[in-house]
């Protein structure tokens, strides 16, 4: 019932984290209403009139006992619901062969494909800004640097977020279940330019991928490289290795 | 210490101070009174809050119509005819928090009402360190001034956000701020040491000073609330102090505590940061908690429910917001295996809270609720508290912290739990306390016309946030426009300034009251709330040193309301049991 609220999930994991927000939002949203309710009737049950006198009373030890236990219980299997997909989306990585590098600077992300000999830092790289194509149902590893300032890879369909730190480089992976374009932006203030900076990820199927990576990663192929390429992103993404 | 020896302490002052009037600015400006030093930080406060309450308006007219020129802006932004750049955006909404959390909120509830409280609800005199307490209020002032100044410099103010990540805020040409980041620096170092000189005050002041039969668990909880505070604050800000400062040199000296391109590592500010962060936020809410459990006893004419509960949670609270930092950093590029600790210790300090939530419900069921005016402010930190504490679960759930982090998700939870807890147990306090304050009673209907449009404009403007910020738009944005999947829910962003419109003009009633009442307001009487603690058996407002020659005697705790062993609703702590004295014959 929520879900005009939450953007259309397209990954494989997002079903795992809108799952844990329903469950989060039914059990946070009944509790309000327990207490708002119960509040609301004490105020108009208890509330001043001639001739009443409050209750004394200091309080109630078996109550203190189960308003302790029955939340910490509650939160304690919350817990151990969420672990499950923590681990699973960012503490391991699935098998792949589709490997990209992006790097971030102020204010693009420069999206970098290995080329066909399927190693970075070689003369086919093939660097596009503030774009990337990638095929449908396969996981993508993403190698996320920065060259300057902390930014965040924010894909609010892939439920896909991780900051880019410079001196840093953090590998991340998503799997996407449906082709069309998404928005990229960058979820951590970087400076003036932060708003605006942002990408399109082409989620493509896997006949128009081939298609679009003849056409563009091939030696030789007229594709449009960012204008920057890795010359400059040696200041600060640079230091830690 | 016994009795007789406080008492003979206690003559020797009042014959000391009889002798020679103080001057003016010795009374006024440089004083060491523990309530004129109270007065001042409110009114520290609430100065800047109109200044910090001012960009927040700022911030949301350029959310809700971008790009156009703000009101009364056109005056101070000449070049641009009123319309905001995105440098002077990003400088708007860093300032408001800054100048929100550690100019208004910390003054006001620390300051203000730490100074206040402490001396007068224990039975002590004053402060132990009286002069140290002056220092700390001009300390802590200068530093405002100083982070004011930063308006006027070339480049601007900080605008790196007020939790000034690095590298961004490490080298001034990734924002292009030179000197108004180092003003940040200097005047949050000033402002730690200012802030230090108060905590080891109010420690120090409650543990030596408390006065005959005030035992630990005989103290109001405002006064446990405001002891813990002092602690977290005295073990806390040193860390943002040292932080401050490596950003500083950082910044002027080539230093590279945080610069990748020296060696340098930008994770270890956010861990010095949120280190320091985490216990602030508690700092900001532990004492509007303890003004809510002063409160809701003496307007429910009932004692509080689970007192000893009540103070072992502010206990627990303190010790667990040490090792929940990490859920500021989940994405950060922080080992993810200890994001998975981080979880644990945060869904368990969720506990200690709800704990006090039930409690205060307790302590209304069966109660003779009296709808006052801080009455209303107290209840609406109870409701708002709750909304903000729950929505923090979403966050400390790992996965679901992935989507929500960095969207107006967060700005909401923060402004449940700052503004609906911070701000409305400031207002409680300020209305509760302001006849003892000032001497006179606030007005009653303008405390009415305030409280309820503020309630109810503060849920237009920040309940909304939640649906944006699930609905993916990031925090910190200048231009929500700029993309596509935030454009369909755009009107919210409209309704959303027009509410906080409504929620700053909702302030207005509460200035003409303020300042009203100041000078115009009804005499108060000694104890206009019928109240059992110990501020209350000292004039309105209590004289240098508080109370006459003899210290009162304290025989009980701070909620007896209705007991049946008094005729009246109310037993002061410093009336001797029946009993006992019945005993002796």
């Amino acid at each position: 019932m929520l879900n005009w609220w939450l953007p259309e999930n397209v990954s494989t994991y997002g079903h795992d984290i809108d799952w844990l927000f329903h469950l989060i939002y039914w059990i946070t949203g009944i509790t309000f209403i327990l207490v708002a309710v119960t509040m609301i009737a004490f105020l108009v049950m208890y509330r001043d009139r001639p001739g009443r006198r409050a209750r004394y009373t200091h309080g109630n030890t078996p109550l203190e006992i189960a308003w302790t236990i029955v939340p910490a219980l509650i939160l304690v299997v919350l817990t151990f619901l969420s672990l499950p997909a923590w681990s699973r989306i960012k503490m391991t990585m699935p098998q792949t062969d589709f490997v990209l590098q992006v790097t971030a600077k102020q204010f693009n992300w420069q999206v970098t494909y290995p080329g066909p000999d399927g190693k970075f830092g070689t003369e086919d790289d093939k660097t596009f800004l503030d774009e990337m194509h990638v095929p449908v149902n396969k996981v993508v590893r993403v190698n996320l640097k920065s060259q300057d300032v902390i930014h965040s890879f924010f894909v609010p369909q892939f439920r896909m977020k991780q900051d880019a730190v410079p001196g840093r480089e953090i590998g991340q992976w998503f799997e996407v279940t449906k082709p069309g374009k998404y928005e990229l932006p960058c979820a951590e203030l970087c400076g003036f330019g932060h708003s605006g900076m942002k990408g399109w990820i082409y989620v493509h199927t896997a006949e128009e991928y081939a298609k679009w990576a003849a056409e563009n990663l091939l030696a030789g192929s007229g594709a449009a490289p960012a204008e920057e390429k890795k010359s400059e992103s040696t200041m600060e993404g640079k230091a830690k290795s | 210490m016994s009795a007789p020896s406080a008492t003979a302490h206690g003559h020797a002052h009042v014959a000391h101070t009889g002798h020679h009037e103080l001057g003016f600015i010795r009374t006024y400006v440089f004083s060491t009174d523990h309530k004129m030093i109270a007065r001042q930080f409110l009114f520290l406060g609430l100065f800047m809050m109109v200044i910090g309450g001012l960009l927040a308006m700022v911030v949301r007219w350029q959310l809700a119509w971008p790009e156009t020129p703000v009101p009364g802006l056109s005056g101070i932004l000449k070049e641009t005819q009123g319309i905001l750049e995105p440098s002077t955006y990003n400088m708007a909404f860093t300032m408001h928090a800054t100048i929100m959390i550690f100019f208004v909120i910390m003054p006001i509830l620390a300051g203000a009402f730490g100074n206040f409280c402490i001396p007068l609800m224990i039975g002590a005199r004053d402060m132990a360190f009286p002069f140290l307490n002056m220092l700390s209020f001009w300390v802590t002032g200068s530093a405002g001034l100083i982070m004011l100044s930063g308006f006027f410099v070339e480049g601007g103010h900080a605008a790196a956000g007020w939790t000034s990540y690095v590298p961004l805020s490490a080298v001034p040409q990734y924002t292009g701020v030179n000197w108004g980041q180092n003003i940040w620096c200097i005047s949050l170092f000033i402002m730690g040491i200012g802030s230090m000189m108060g905590a080891i005050n109010y420690i120090t002041t409650i543990i030596n000073m408390r006065a005959p039969g005030m035992r630990l668990f005989r103290m109001p909880l405002v006064v446990w609330s405001l002891f813990i505070t002092a602690i977290l604050l005295l073990l806390a800000l040193p860390v943002l102090t040292s932080g401050v400062a490596m950003l500083l040199f950082d910044r002027t000296l080539g230093t590279s505590w945080f610069r990748p391109s020296g060696g340098g590592e930008p994770l270890l500010w956010q861990h010095l940061f949120w280190y320091f962060g985490h216990p602030e936020v508690y700092i900001l809410i532990l004492p509007a908690m303890g003004i809510a459990s002063e409160i809701l006893p003496v307007f429910a004419r009932k004692p509080i429910f689970g007192y000893h509960a009540m103070a072992f949670s502010l206990i627990g609270i303190a010790f667990l917001s040490w090792i929940v930092y990490g859920h500021h950093m989940f994405v950060s590029g922080m080992n993810p295996a200890l994001g998975m600790a981080f979880t644990v210790t945060t869904m368990i300090i969720a506990v200690p809270s709800a704990i006090k939530t039930f409690n205060w419900l307790g302590t209304l069921w069966g109660g003779r609720i009296i709808f006052t005016v801080p009455m209303l402010n107290a209840l609406a930190f109870v409701s708002m508290f709750v909304i903000g504490g729950l929505s923090g679960i979403f966050m400390a759930s790992t996965p679901v912290d992935i989507y929500i982090q960095d969207t107006y998700f967060i700005v909401a939870h923060i402004h449940y739990v700052v503004f609906g807890g911070s701000i409305f147990g400031a207002f409680a306090g300020i209305y509760y306390w302001f006849p003892k304050m000032f001497g006179r009673m606030t007005n009653t209907a303008l405390g009415y016309v305030h409280f309820w449009p503020t309630f109810v404009f503060f849920n237009l403007t920040f309940f909304p946030m939640h649906i944006i910020g699930v609905g993916g738009q990031m925090r910190r944005i200048y231009n929500p426009l700029q993309y596509e999947f935030l454009q369909h829910q755009q009107h919210w962003n409209v309704f959303i300034t027009i509410s906080a419109i409504g929620l700053g003009l909702a302030q207005i009633p509460f200035v003409v009251n303020f300042f009203w009442s100041l000078f115009a307001g009804k005499k108060a009487p000694l104890n206009p709330w019928n109240s059992n603690t110990l501020e209350w058996t000292a004039p309105s407002p209590p004289p240098h040193l508080n109370w006459g020659p003899t210290l009162p005697t304290v025989y009980r705790g701070p909620y007896e309301y209705s007991s049946p062993e008094a005729k009246e609703d109310f037993l002061p702590q410093t009336q001797p049991p029946v009993r006992a004295a019945a005993a002796r014959h």
